[in-house]
């Protein structure tokens, strides 16, 4: 009696998102950066959050600005729209996308170098208007593509390779951001993934601008002994103010975060975000408490992560501009042009 | 070289025959006294007289004490340009009052505050005529209450309406319906200001009973025709082409080019069902986020453009050409001042001409389109839409000061009836049908067209990474020599394809003629007046190609090239467009005579008659 033959193993089915989505469909092209580099992992996080949120792809703009973060659009999401701008200018790129279409996701790449210096003007204002972006800074505290300067994020004392020592006080985008208004501030290091993961899934689900500072190594050019930027570095200073849960609106798993000495900030979507204190008298909804808490983090040498603030409650830009809040893309003919007589009362107007 | 037009220049103003409806009155104040409503009063009668007629503000850039000069000619013959020659001089200002007077032609009447003195021995010249009147006596007549104090320095401009409507023949009834329009219906305003006029009015007619011999008299040459700005035409013009998007800077000459744009949109851009716009207004940080909202609105899909003056425009150059390079479609306008540099922010020139045309760094050229009346600034915005997104390209539209900032009489707008041109974009349903075989960059018209998608399409296929980098028909990274090439030369058959879209010239030729005269936007005014006074007087025949836009199309190109030589009329010192021209048409360069005015004031028709018969005279001499 022969063996009756093994059933086949059933074809392993892929795991999909709430859209029916593999993951696959959310990878972009292959990264051309150098092997190790923080801004890969980035990367991978914000294939992740994007995924585990189920945003469509198609309906997701890309934006960046020059430098080696800005090139890491292209390594995720093949499937959405990728705008790659001139230097520092990112965001008025994406402002204006994301008024012609605010049905968009936009999500925008940048630098310290891109946004920090040449970039500062153009982040500041972003900031004041509170456009819907995910705005990531993969901050490395030098140059990398034009070989290692420094840039205005390297802490005072920090030494480049050649040995040069930074004497030139950093600018503290998560600080300034706070002061600016800034509705969604976080910082958190590429060697935090599940942080970072959780901090992009928040960001993507709220409606305003989001700043999220990565501290994010270059191993090439800033990852010696006397950077501040290093892994080593970043991974001995990394101080978590808080743990953090995020739970979007259609997941009903709330209860899986533990209660108790924690706060709760609602989105207006119906999301929540969970706070659990680690031993730090922290409120990621005070404004005063939250820049305080960032100066003193630097005279201790911490590198304060998580979401240093948030308040979801204040308009987005388009609500600001009285705008419809609809795409103005696709409006017809008779919206675009007003009527005959329209146009005969304004010239009754100037006889 | 001014000699050769001693016959026009002198002799008019000394006649002591009546001059009907042919004239240049030159009001001098200082700015910020509220004289803008006085003068836009005494320009409206006139209008409504039916008699062709233009103002041109002479302003500082200064909000309040500085010298200004509001010029406003009646032209029978429907000449609306500045005129060098000034008839009549109402000197309202301390400060400049006696310069205005010593630099005044032969023949001039001069109104004047009578305590200047301008009469008095030593400065009293004899071949002008005075007609002194004591404004500041008078004014208190009508605002002698406390409360009215801050008022005089207002209310006496109109003071000078009355006294310059008895002496020239304008209706005062017209000067009521005038100061009703301009008040808007504030009852208070209108009485006193019309009380301020019938004090000059009873003044003049009981003190001078000689009138100044320039006269206007009722004419039927204004009916249906309006007064608007050039900025307040070309905003119009945006609504009506669909814009959705605008960013801008604040920048004179061109703020009130969005400033209108906005004011019109709370009339015609509101959602009737839930009163939210149709549009997005934002006032940007500077130019260069201007220009970067634009490009993003319009890569989106919208209708987007900007407005803003040179200094914008060098600061965008970088986005500029990201904009040619990734082929997005924006509309820029550019309300040109005087440059380099600050330069003379409130003084008219043509000096964008090259820094437009040739935007950003590396190889680019770009659509410039040259609207010369308000009526084309309306229509021109809409082609510069349907050019943007046909070409897939930044498009120019290249005003000036003279042009924007004047209040200038036009025909009423025709109301545009041809379906909006969105271009070449696939949507969900035509990526399905060509998927991969689709390139962002794939010239398969062979118009240099490429098709473009916009983001949120829904199709897997449909994607495409937008980068200022070098890219190959698919918008893939590459640095490759044969893709760089490719792509630039697939730019340059695109430019070529614009030849033959752009708006084509007005081309007037006279029998006759074998040399031509060719100038672009507010140009044309003096030209034009120029060529029949050429003609008329000096027995020169010319004919006219009115250039529209660039880059040169067919029928320009032909019409130069049947010409022996060209005069090429612009407001700038370099001769921008000649430079073009020189270099389009190698083989006949010399054939090109630039005439130049450079001065920061609307070109005159004196320039033109001066620089072709100058340069005859040169020839003559060369045999």
């Amino acid at each position: 009696m022969s063996a009756q033959p093994p059933a086949p193993a059933p074809a392993a089915t892929p795991k999909l998102n709430r859209l029916g989505l593999p993951k696959a469909d959310y990878e972009g092209g292959k990264s051309t950066l150098c092997l190790g580099c923080g801004h890969d992992v980035i990367t991978k996080q914000v294939i992740n959050a994007f995924y585990e949120m189920g945003v469509p792809p198609h309906q997701v703009a890309k934006f960046s600005g020059i430098g080696c973060s800005s090139k890491t659009p292209a390594y995720f999401l093949n499937r959405a729209w990728g705008f790659n701008g001139v230097h520092g200018r990112m965001p008025s790129a994406a402002t204006g996308a994301l008024v012609a279409n605010p049905e968009l996701h936009g999500i925008g790449v940048s630098g310290d170098g891109d946004t920090a210096s040449i970039g500062i003007g153009q982040f500041v204002h972003l900031v004041r208007r509170n456009l819907p972006l995910v705005y990531i800074v993969e901050d490395n505290g030098v140059y990398g593509l034009t070989k290692g300067q420094f840039s205005a994020t390297a802490d005072v004392g920090a030494t480049r390779k050649k040995g040069d020592v930074n004497e030139f006080v950093p600018i503290d985008l998560c600080s300034l951001a706070i002061e600016l208004g800034g509705t969604f501030v976080a910082r958190s290091f590429s060697g935090d993934m599940k942080q970072l993961q959780t901090i992009l899934e928040a960001a993507i689900a709220h409606k305003g601008t989001s700043i999220i500072d990565v501290i994010s190594p270059c191993v090439t050019f800033n990852d010696h002994e006397g950077s501040t930027k290093s892994y080593k570095y970043a991974k001995e200073h990394e101080t978590p103010v808080h743990d953090l849960g995020f739970v979007p609106y259609f997941e009903d798993t709330l209860a899986e975060i533990p209660a108790g000495d924690t706060k709760d900030v609602p989105f207006p979507d119906g999301s929540v975000l969970r706070f659990r204190g680690v031993g730090r008298d922290y409120d990621p909804t005070d404004k005063e408490k939250a820049l305080r808490t960032i100066h003193e983090s630097h005279g201790k040498q911490e590198i304060l992560t998580g979401i240093l603030y948030v308040n979801p409650a204040k308009p987005p830009f388009s609500e600001v501009l009285g705008a419809t809040g609809k795409s103005l893309v696709d409006l017809p003919l008779d919206v675009l042009r007003p009527s005959r007589e329209a146009l005969e009362r304004v010239m009754e107007s100037m006889r | 070289m001014s000699s050769v037009l001693t016959k026009t220049t002198a002799g008019a103003g000394s006649s002591s025959g009546v001059i009907l409806n042919d004239f240049s009155l030159q009001v001098a104040t200082a700015n910020g006294s509220g004289s803008q409503t006085a003068n836009s009063v005494l320009m409206r009668s006139i209008f409504q007289m039916g008699v062709p007629v233009s103002g041109k503000n002479l302003f500082p850039s200064n909000i309040q004490g500085l010298p200004t000069w509001f010029t406003i000619r009646a032209s029978k013959d429907g000449y609306i340009g500045r005129k060098r020659e000034i008839d009549v001089l109402v000197c309202m200002n301390p400060e400049t009052a006696e310069e205005d007077v010593r630099e005044a032609r032969a023949g001039t009447h001069v109104v004047y505050e009578k305590k200047l003195g301008l009469e008095n021995a030593g400065k009293k010249r004899d071949d002008v005529t005075y007609y002194a009147v004591p404004f500041s006596e008078l004014v208190v007549k009508i605002t002698g209450a406390p409360e009215h104090a801050k008022l005089r320095k207002l209310i006496v401009n109109m003071i000078y309406v009355g006294v310059v409507a008895d002496l020239m023949g304008i209706d005062p009834a017209e000067s009521e319906i005038a100061i009703a329009k301009q008040l808007k219906g504030k009852k208070k305003a209108i009485d006193l200001n019309v009380s301020a006029v019938k004090l000059g009015l009873d003044y003049a007619a009981a003190n001078f009973p000689v009138k100044i011999p320039y006269r206007v008299e009722r004419m039927d040459a204004t009916k249906g025709k309006i007064i608007v700005e050039g900025n307040a035409a070309s905003a119009l013009g945006c609504v009506f082409a669909g814009a959705t998007v605008c960013a801008w800077y604040p920048i004179t000459p061109s703020s009130s080019l969005c400033e209108s744009f906005i004011d019109f949109c709370d009339d015609l851009r509101v959602d009737p069902a839930t009163g939210k716009r149709n549009v997005a207004v934002i006032q940007a940080e500077d130019e260069i986020a201007s220009i970067g909202m634009v490009l993003g609105a319009c890569w989106a899909g919208a209708r987007a453009f900007t407005s803003t003056s040179g200094p914008g425009i060098s600061l965008m150059s970088e986005y500029i050409g990201l904009g040619y390079y990734t082929e997005i479609p924006a509309v820029l306008f550019d309300v040109q001042r005087v440059g380099p540099s600050t330069g003379l922010p409130t003084r008219t020139m043509q000096g964008d001409v090259l820094l437009c045309y040739f935007n950003s760094h590396g190889d680019a050229k770009h659509p410039v389109l040259f609207p010369a009346s308000p009526e084309e600034c309306f229509s021109m915005a809409g082609e510069a839409f349907d050019l943007a997104e046909r070409l897939q390209t930044p498009v120019f539209v290249l005003t000036d000061l003279d042009l924007g900032m004047n209040n200038w009489m036009s025909d009423a707008f025709p109301y545009p009836t041809a379906p909006l041109d969105r271009g070449k974009v696939l949507d969900a349903a035509a990526i399905e049908k060509v998927k991969d075989t689709w390139g962002r960059y794939k010239d398969v018209d062979g118009d240099a067209i490429p098709y473009r998608t916009l983001p949120g399409t829904n199709s897997p296929a449909g994607a495409f990474f937008t980068r200022g980098s070098g890219h190959n028909e698919k918008a893939q990274y590459s640095e490759k020599a044969t893709d760089y090439v490719n792509n630039v030369d697939r730019l340059a058959r695109k430019f070529d394809t614009a030849r033959t879209l752009v708006p084509k010239p007005e081309i007037q030729d006279r029998p006759g003629a074998v040399a031509g005269v060719l100038a672009y936007g507010t140009s044309h005014y003096g030209t034009a007046e120029g060529r029949d006074k050429l003609a008329a007087e000096f027995g020169v025949p010319l004919d006219y190609c009115r250039l529209r836009a660039l880059p040169v199309g067919p029928e320009t190109a032909a019409w130069i090239r049947r010409h022996e030589r060209i005069y090429v009329v612009e407001q700038n010192r370099d001769s921008q467009l000649v430079t073009i021209l020189r270099d389009e048409f190698p083989e006949i360069a010399a054939r090109f005579v630039p005439i130049r005015q450079y001065n920061g004031l609307p070109l005159d028709a004196t320039t033109v008659v001066e620089g072709v018969l100058s340069d005859r005279e040169t020839s003559r001499k060369k045999g």
